[in-house]
């Protein structure tokens, strides 16, 4: 990079090819906003079906066409709607917020750097990402429909199924492209062009966490992109890779080669998808840790815990894959090892969460609207976290497997975990980025709204999931005797999910409204002590005037003795 | 705005960022042909019978191939060597060198393929021709990409020389490393499908 600083761009280098990683952590945030919406709109219809099975879906059902005739939703779309909930919430929507959004706007600020190390790389990440994206949504648009073997793809189904899956595969491998130059951008960033003072050791919390997640995406989505391009070979060069010999498909035997093997796909998937996880869940701790530290006052406690336990999860993320294959039938050896490698990773989670909660002890909270977010993210992700504990033991990962239980256990994971530590991110840097503060009474009706909503809609299926009531069906479990007296369930976690929908109208205008009608922002206004707090509201282009040095860790909050409650990173002396 | 350690060595790392880069895109690499290949391991191992690479794949072509890849990978060393001592004329002769036995590689490759397609042995017959398109091919993609890179250092990137030579030899050698890589995932191809 040679251009001189103060030189204009037009408009398109400025705000549509841009290699700021400012503008490309912003693209990057509102391009998985609107993914996210969309894939929670896919939810509120699906609420439907479960709720008054074959009834015409309101409001929008007169737009689905053929795929709900007279607004009753067809069984090929129920399926269509889980597949691309799952994908686009996973894939489209949190991951790009949470690494391409929040990650490419801090990291850069909090270490100190004019940018990213790669910023081409960085401007390609982004169109690759929307490739990808524009490719799975507009699966819809064809004839087939949209992938619906869910977003897991399961051979044989996502094989002979006649939907969007090419697309939906063709999209991935462009989201493993993106994701490749993000994970390799990310860590060269950190480890070269962390600022003059900042050693590892006093590298904020958030920084670490982004580390440890762009190594999983480097190494774990490539084995994803191997099966994908086998799944690709099968579906349109009629290679037999994950078809067994002697497929019969609606009473006809299936002419291909065979000798396949489906539990291969699921191997490589889980690979990929079990790291995901941690993809999913290691930034929300880093966003949380940063909010806590600022309105609890004080330093994080087990700063070095933290980190030890976030590079732990990130290795043994890796060898816990196949807890997700307990009832495959690949043998109780196997079993055994992926259970105890999945009994020892919840270790490491649980003193991250054990430290977040003792930074609470003692301190002078201050309960600004992210803080909420980054309070309530503590239960719920231990909600989520003690609850995978049957599904990791095989014995009763058997029997829960495929109910609602896993829906409630993986949902207060990433919903009311992982999304509510990413609105605590937004209205918590928000002032940064925009230079204006959010509304304090919209979030906090849009926070109590969202948090009691989303309790009433995942609690709930937990009962359904214990009486054994499955997750894929397409009446909610009407036609089963067992599940009789939970089904009723479904009412009110349907219209929960609905009010829901309504609470995050609040958070649209007020997203909206504050970015060019808030009250104006000076630099630091939590009184943070992080380098991203030494930059102008919102960063120029290079970031700082002058390169920021570190004088000391991330944390300095409270220091005894000073006249302020925190020293920055960036001041040399105590205030 | 200049990215600092562009061309300069971070002292406390004793990197420079493309070096960085690089490698951990090659990480990213062995992830993904380790996935191809174990996929390869299980098919090969659940299948009742398999057939003998050597039997049904041109060992001839294979080596001559073989030897193609690791003559170029001697060259593009040689080439990053001219380049580090100035020797700008010798060093460009040698990428184009490199360019020139990755085409070969390629065009014997396209001739087995067209072989193989006539006599009616398509990725579809069996999970033999299934493993053996699938990783020959992409094996193939990457060294498209490679030629494509070097191709540009060659001709239209040539001119960072002038401006930037140590940048432009962080770039050749950042190919070369690739280029290397490439060479070492056909060696094992060689060896595990037409030979094993």
């Amino acid at each position: 990079m040679t251009s001189a600083i103060d030189q204009p761009l037009g408009f398109w280098r400025s705000y549509v090819f841009s290699q700021d990683h400012k503008v490309v952590g912003i693209q990057y945030a509102l391009t998985a906003l609107v993914f996210l919406l969309i894939g929670f709109t896919l939810v509120m219809i699906m609420r439907w079906q479960l709720a008054h099975p074959g009834l015409p879906v309101p409001v929008v059902g007169a737009w689905l066409g053929a795929r709900a005739p007279q607004g009753i939703i067809l069984p090929e779309f129920y399926n269509a709607l889980t597949a691309m909930h799952g994908t686009i919430m996973v894939f489209l929507g949190i991951v790009p917020l949470a690494v391409g959004g929040f990650g490419n706007y801090l990291v850069p600020l909090q270490i100190g750097a004019p940018d990213m190390a790669f910023p081409k790389l960085n401007l390609a990440s982004y169109w690759w990402y929307l490739a990808g994206g524009v490719l799975m949504i507009a699966s819809f648009f064809l004839p087939g429909g949209a992938p619906q073997s869910g977003w897991t793809s399961y051979p044989p189904l996502a094989i002979i199924n006649q939907g969007g899956q090419t697309w939906w595969l063709a999209g991935m491998l462009c989201l493993v492209t993106s994701s490749l130059l993000g994970s390799v951008n990310f860590i060269t960033t950190i480890v070269q062009l962390r600022t003059a003072g900042l050693t590892f050791s006093r590298l904020p919390f958030f920084v670490w966490s982004q580390l440890v997640t762009s190594f999983l995406l480097l190494l774990a989505f490539p084995p994803l992109e191997g099966a994908a391009i086998f799944q690709l070979m099968d579906r349109l060069a009629g290679t037999s890779f994950f078809l067994p010999s002697g497929l019969v498909v609606s009473g006809r035997v299936l002419h291909n080669a065979g000798g396949g093997n489906p539990l291969l796909w699921q191997h490589l998937f889980w690979f990929l998808a079990h790291p995901e996880v941690y993809v999913l869940i290691l930034p929300a701790m880093g966003i949380v840790a940063e909010i806590i530290a600022a309105n609890t006052r004080k330093p994080l406690f087990g700063y070095r815990a933290l980190v030890h336990s976030s590079l732990a999860i990130g290795f043994m993320s890796l060898i816990v894959w196949a807890h997700h294959m307990f009832i495959t039938g690949m043998g109780t050896t196997m079993s055994s090892f992926f259970q105890t490698t999945t009994i020892l990773i919840s270790i490491p989670s649980v003193v991250i969460l054990t430290c977040l909660f003792l930074s609470l002890w003692g301190a002078s909270i201050r309960f600004t609207t992210p803080m909420l977010f980054a309070l309530a993210f503590l239960p719920m992700f231990g909600i989520g976290g003690l609850t995978g504990l049957p599904l990791g033991l095989a014995p009763t990962g058997l029997h829960l497997h495929d109910t609602y239980y896993v829906v409630a256990h993986f949902h207060y994971i990433v919903a009311p975990g992982t999304i509510f530590a990413l609105f605590a991110g937004l209205y918590h840097w928000f002032p940064k980025v925009t230079g204006r503060r959010m509304n304090d009474a919209l979030g906090w009706l849009h926070f109590w709204g969202t948090f009691v909503c989303m309790n009433l809609i995942f609690m709930p299926m937990f009962f359904q999931g214990l009486a054994g009531m499955n997750r894929r069906l397409y009446d909610g479990g009407l036609q089963y005797a067992l599940d009789k007296n939970v089904v009723g369930l479904h009412l009110l976690i349907s219209r929960a999910a609905w009010v829901m929908g309504i609470f995050q109208l609040l958070f649209v205008v007020n997203f909206f409204w504050s970015a060019w009608r808030g009250r104006r922002a000076e630099e630091n206004p939590w009184e943070a002590t992080t380098l991203e707090w030494a930059s102008a509201s919102p960063p120029t282009r290079g970031n700082f005037a002058s390169p920021p040095i570190a004088y000391r860790g991330p944390y300095e909050y409270s220091v005894p003795g000073a006249q302020l409650d925190f020293t920055p990173q960036f001041a040399q002396d105590e205030m | 705005m200049e990215i600092p350690y562009t061309i300069d060595r971070r002292t406390d790392t004793g990197l420079y960022n493309a070096q960085l880069g690089m490698w951990l895109f090659i990480a990213s690499e062995v992830m993904l042909f380790g996935a191809l290949f174990s996929g390869y391991a299980l098919l090969r191992t659940g299948a009742d019978a398999w057939p003998v690479g050597s039997r049904h794949l041109s060992v001839v072509l294979g080596s001559i191939n073989t030897f193609v890849l690791i003559a170029s990978s001697i060259v593009i060393g040689l080439a990053v060597r001219s380049l580090r001592r100035g020797q700008w004329r010798r060093g460009r002769r040698e990428l184009a060198i490199t360019c020139v036995l990755g085409l070969v590689f390629l065009a014997i490759k396209a001739y087995e393929y067209r072989e193989h397609m006539l006599a009616r042995e398509l990725p579809s017959t069996d999970n033999f021709f299934a493993v053996y398109y699938t990783l020959t091919g992409l094996h193939a993609l990457h060294v498209i990409g490679g030629l494509i890179v070097l191709a540009y250092l060659v001709g239209p990137g040539a001119s960072m020389w002038r401006r930037q030579p140590v940048r432009f030899v962080h770039r050749a050698a950042g190919v070369s490393i690739y280029w290397q890589f490439v060479d070492l995932v056909w060696i094992l191809v060689f060896v595990t499908v037409y030979l094993l």
